[in-house]
């Protein structure tokens, strides 16, 4: 029956197609529309049961994204970010409203050049033919199977699609990926989940999953075993349990009963698959990319290439190049989907010359940027801003909060560092500044100011952050040029071109855990540290006990002191918060000092201060100890020890409540929530207390907000004076919630509230609140009223001055007993 | 960490002032001595009396003030402001009546303002007294946390206490069932509530242990801590409640007097010019 069937279908369907497409997924079913929109004779072969499996196996409810959001889609395939049902349902509707000529469950095993045409062939042995073939099979294709015994049981699966399907099953997830993590996760609660990971911890994984992880195993809900290797999977005859997974362990073998086990190990490498077809790759890494020409062919001539197996991975991009491979099989010349947007980016710049001209200029004038492959670099030009300052005009002031990096095409700009209005280093074209707010999150170090008119590329720090995570080059290009650029702000000044690039050269970048330290009191002067990221405690032993002398952060340098006078580390130098350094040899920094007097003076100034600094510190707490103080642990520097502990020392800027003065009146509770939009965001009585001091639970504007790591919309921004605010664009996903260490950001429907009227003012009635009319919950978190003139309305609110804010650089001050400028006398803020 | 307060804000701003316009109340009132003899309608009286008046509206917007949270600037100067020159009013105000009492609307208003003055004054004593105690009793609790804990050692202490003979585990219910924790303002501002079932039951379970059988003795120690804790954490609670109610307690004279004087005021005026 099945013979003569098959037999009678070979016979009514045509076995040569003008061109043939592998794989359903964005880009075939993309390039398919395509050419059923043009008439093209086509087929399209899926060698699973339904289309987009990569999609498909995504989880139940997940959101599919639509980036790059500046690409438009010119497919005739929809495509909008949605719920991963919602794609499906449009894509199968698509599917039947083209009658597209598809085929699934045919796996493609063979495909080969033939003299007139190129050659295919499936798993049951049926050959095809065709003019052209465009291979869209991604990378996900080839799930990586558990190569063990019993890793073919039916309960051992490689993707889970609806986590709500299983209950109160014990299940092994295998795999310490995203993938596995994020499995685990949906099935807590309703399950019993352990995860096997033959790693020795997490770090592959994202920071939000992390989190979870470790919150789920606190709460019981998970748990997991580290460097183990499932071994074997066996049936059990009886029991509760159907299967048995025997893992290897660190402490020996394990005996596992469950239910059942979600292996998720990755995507076998398609390359083996793509050499056996001819196609050649440049380098012999396995991840390596296909050979391709600008048109998508291979070196099989006829065999064309898109998606992600061709190095494209987002499903936008993919789209597209269904749309375009088609056209280029045709023989039309097609622009690539951004170009209309890119001639709008030139519009005011270079708008006689072709879109391709101007992005080759671009790379001819800036080398940086030459680093990067075509399609990068329209993508940076895509989200980046071109400006065209005038003379004089300034692009950022010292001290400004912005974190975009500039890259110069034209002209030349003025470096502003101290406050003299003398220009401290010329920027040329070519080069590159704002880097150093790149990489350490703080105010910027100088002011820059156009000399001639320029044409500058300004590229938003998320943008600038991908590019140098995947591109080698120019993160050690941006890394040396951050250097240079700490010691030329730190230290140098006055120092000459040779003697700053000869320092740059030989400095060493150095990072640091929180907590770690840099060097130790009594170890021998190994050099001068200059911290570009972080921040630090400067400690020293007082009576076996270790006391908090100092709070250094980005921008300054410590380890001066011992430099200077020979002798061993006066303190102890420890990261307060995730901390880079770059450290400059202490035999090369002494012969710079013998060499240049004025950076002599300078230190030896900072020498003496800080050794009167300390003196004054330690008389402090060694008279407060005396007076038993020590009992009620309320010195200043045990109170910075507290506020670093506290995370402070990541912060820009912290409420903080002095209890001894707070009335409880919570009037700055209810300012805030008065003033934006009906929700507070502060908690006045939660939060540690040291001495009195409340750390409230407030926003603390961190140096690298850890909110804004992963906001689908990008909704999470910092304005020029530092405010970490939320925009309108937020979708209520929940993410910056659960990334903030700190539980400061809750999901509210903001609403703005009636003021009440001059009566209830004075008796103070609160007036009844708006019904909720439809509003969705957003994520909202203090902005520090950066849209309110007169500043923070909790501290303009407190009617006795408990409410305070304050940045790091001012604890000493504050917590010395002082007021800020003397904090700033303390010499902390200024080099 | 010591930082300014209500009292010397801006290095005694308004203190200063306050006292530069006692001190110029008082030349005043002695250097020029009216034909008419010392009261309220002599044109020192008027200008004493106008000053005050308007001195007096101004106070009271302070409470309008403080929670206009949508306007500018910082209420903290306001406060001592309202302070010391509220202080200051007492006398312009006594030097306007020319030290004139009786029976009437204009005295009336007098005491008025002294009660409102006077309360305020009991109001910066608890502001300087109970936050700091506030925080000495609370730590880093919160009043909702505390109950949590509450019930959570009511219900233990109760199954627990099941398991034990009737005595005790009926000093326990009742201690669960009867002790009460701040109803009613009176109970809120003592801070104890007397023969305290709680504190009563910590006493009595002391007792009860000596003639135990031997499988209770473990249990009973179990529920002697748990109810010795639950005894603390109520007692903390009904501390915090009561400096809150302290704290709070006397603006129920000072907004109530504040508007009484405001309209004894007004009726003063009125009568002074009209029915005069």
């Amino acid at each position: 029956m099945t013979i003569t069937t098959k037999a009678a279908a070979a016979e009514i369907t045509p076995k040569h197609f003008n061109v043939i497409i592998i794989g359903a997924g964005p880009s075939g079913l993309s390039a398919a529309t395509h050419a059923a929109d043009l008439g093209v004779s086509y087929l399209l072969l899926e060698a699973a049961t339904a289309p987009a499996s990569t999609i498909r196996n995504y989880q139940r409810g997940k959101l599919v994204m639509s980036e790059p959001r500046s690409l438009p889609i010119r497919s005739s395939l929809p495509f909008t970010a949605s719920l991963r049902e919602t794609v499906l349902e449009t894509w199968e509707k698509t599917i039947a409203d083209y009658h597209l000529n598809v085929r699934y469950e045919a796996k493609v095993v063979d495909l080969h050049r033939t003299e007139t045409c190129l050659e295919i062939t499936l798993t049951d042995g049926e050959k095809l033919t065709a003019d052209h073939v465009v291979l869209a099979i991604g990378v996900q294709g080839n799930l990586r199977k558990l190569e063990i015994p019993g890793g073919d049981l039916p309960q051992v699966q490689y993707q889970l699609d609806d986590a709500q399907a299983y209950v109160d099953e014990t299940i092994v997830v295998i795999g310490g990926g995203d993938s596995g993590v994020e499995n685990a996760l949906a099935l807590t609660g309703r399950n019993q989940v352990m995860i096997l990971n033959r790693a020795e911890d997490f770090s592959n994984c994202k920071e939000s999953n992390l989190s979870q992880l470790t919150e789920a195993r606190k709460g019981g809900a998970l748990d997991w075993l580290l460097e183990t290797n499932p071994q074997a999977i066996e049936l059990n005859s009886k029991g509760e349990f159907p299967i048995t997974v025997f893992a290897n362990t660190p402490n020996g073998v394990e005996r596992i009963p469950c239910h059942r086990v979600i292996a998720r190990l990755g995507a076998l490498s398609s390359r083996p698959l793509l050499e056996s077809f001819g196609v050649g790759f440049p380098t012999a890494d396995l991840a390596a990319l296909p050979l391709l020409s600008t048109h998508y062919e291979s070196n099989v001539p006829g065999l064309y290439i898109v998606g992600a197996l061709a190095g494209y991975p987002l499903i936008k991009q993919g789209i597209n190049q269904g749309y375009e491979v088609i056209e280029y099989i045709l023989g039309n010349p097609v622009e690539p989907a951004d170009a209309a947007l890119l001639r709008e980016k030139f519009a005011s710049f270079c708008n006689d010359r072709g879109v391709d001209d101007v992005l080759e200029k671009i790379r001819n004038r800036v080398p940086l940027l030459a680093m990067l492959n075509s399609l990068q670099l329209r993508e940076l030009v895509l989200e980046s801003n071109i400006l065209l300052p005038a003379a004089g005009e300034i692009i950022f002031k010292r001290n400004d909060y912005s974190t975009t990096f500039f890259s110069i095409v034209e002209g030349e700009l003025d470096v502003l560092i101290d406050e003299d209005n003398v220009p401290d280093a010329v920027l040329k074209a070519g080069e590159f500044f704002g880097e150093m707010a790149l990489v350490s999150g703080r105010r910027r170090a100088g002011t820059v100011r156009a000399r001639t008119p320029c044409v500058l590329i300004e590229t938003p720090r998320r943008a600038m952050q991908k590019l140098i995570s995947s591109v080698q080059s120019m993160r050690r290009v941006l890394n040396e040029v951050a250097i240079k650029s700490v010691v030329h702000i730190c230290i140098g000044l006055s120092l000459s071109e040779e003697d700053l690039n000869d320092l740059a050269n030989n400095a060493t970048l150095k990072s640091y855990a929180a907590g770690e330290e840099l060097f130790h009191e009594g170890d021998e002067a190994d050099g001068l540290y200059l911290i570009q990221r972080g921040s630090v405690t400067v400690s020293h032993m007082i009576g076996g006990r270790e006391v908090v002398l100092l709070y250094v952060a980005a921008g300054h340098y410590v380890g001066e002191m011992s430099l200077i006078s020979g002798e061993p580390r006066y303190a102890t130098v420890r990261a307060a918060v995730a901390t880079e350094a770059v450290l400059i040899d202490a035999g090369r920094m002494r012969d710079i000092i013998a060499r240049n007097p004025e950076i002599r003076g300078e230190l030896d100034a900072r020498y003496l201060q800080h050794l009167q600094e300390q003196e004054n510190r330690q008389q402090q707490e060694a008279s407060l100890e005396s007076n038993g103080a020590l009992g009620q642990q309320s010195t200043p520097s045990n109170l910075i020890s507290f506020l670093i502990q506290q995370g402070v020392g990541e912060a820009t800027d912290v409420l903080l409540i002095d209890e001894s003065i707070c009335v409880r009146c919570n009037h700055c509770e209810q300012a805030c929530a008065d003033t934006h939009g009906g929700a507070t965001r502060l908690d006045r009585d939660t939060g540690p207390i040291f001495a009195n001091i409340r750390v409230p639970t407030s926003c603390r504007h961190c140096e690298h907000p850890h909110c804004m790591k992963d906001c689908p919309p990008d909704a999470i921004h910092r304005a020029p004076h530092g405010e970490v605010y939320i925009d309108d664009s937020c979708i209520g996903c929940g993410n910056c919630q659960q990334n903030c260490p700190y539980d400061v950001i809750q999901m509210a429907v903001v609403q703005d509230q009636p003021e009440p009227s001059l009566w209830q003012m004075l008796l103070g009635i609160q007036p009844k609140a708006l019904p909720n009319i439809g509003g969705t919950k957003v994520a909202v978190k203090c902005d520090m009223c950066k849209d309110i003139a007169d500043g923070p309305v909790c501290v303009r609110a407190c009617p006795v001055g408990a409410a305070l804010r304050v940045n790091p650089e001012e604890l000493l001050g504050y917590a010395g007993g002082g007021t800020s400028t003397e904090a700033n006398l303390h010499g902390l803020t200024s080099h | 960490m010591q930082r300014g307060n209500i009292f010397d804000y801006k290095n005694y701003l308004y203190f200063k002032l306050a006292v530069i316009l006692i001190l110029l109340g008082f030349a005043a009132y002695l250097m020029f001595e009216p034909a008419v003899g010392y009261y309220g309608g002599s044109w020192l009286g008027y200008g004493l009396g106008t000053l005050s008046a308007i001195m007096v509206f101004w106070m009271a917007w302070y409470g309008i003030r403080k929670r206009r949270y949508r306007g500018s600037g910082a209420t903290q100067g306001w406060l001592s402001a309202h302070i010391y020159l509220g202080t200051a009013l007492t006398v312009l105000v006594t030097l306007h009546s020319g030290f004139h009492f009786g029976f009437n609307i204009h005295t009336l208003a007098y005491g008025m303002l002294l009660i409102v003055v006077i309360s305020g004054f009991f109001g910066n004593y608890t502001y300087m007294i109970y936050p700091r105690l506030m925080t000495e009793n609370m730590g880093e609790d919160n009043l909702d946390g505390l109950l949590l804990r509450i019930a959570e050692a009511d219900k233990l202490a109760r199954q627990i206490a099941l398991l034990m003979p009737d005595d005790i585990n009926n000093t326990v219910a009742r201690a669960c069932r009867e002790t009460s924790i701040g109803i009613g303002l009176l109970e809120q501002l003592r801070g104890f509530q007397s023969d305290c079932p709680s504190a009563m039951a910590v006493e009595q379970l002391a007792l009860m242990g000596h003639d135990l059988a031997v499988e209770h003795r473990k249990l009973y120690r179990d529920l002697y801590s748990i109810m010795v804790r639950r005894e603390t954490l109520v007692r903390r609670a009904r501390q915090d409640l009561m400096y809150r109610a302290r704290l709070g307690f006397w603006l129920y004279f000072h907004v109530p007097f504040s508007i009484a004087l405001l309209v004894a005021m007004v009726a003063h005026v009125v009568a002074v010019f009209f029915y005069w």
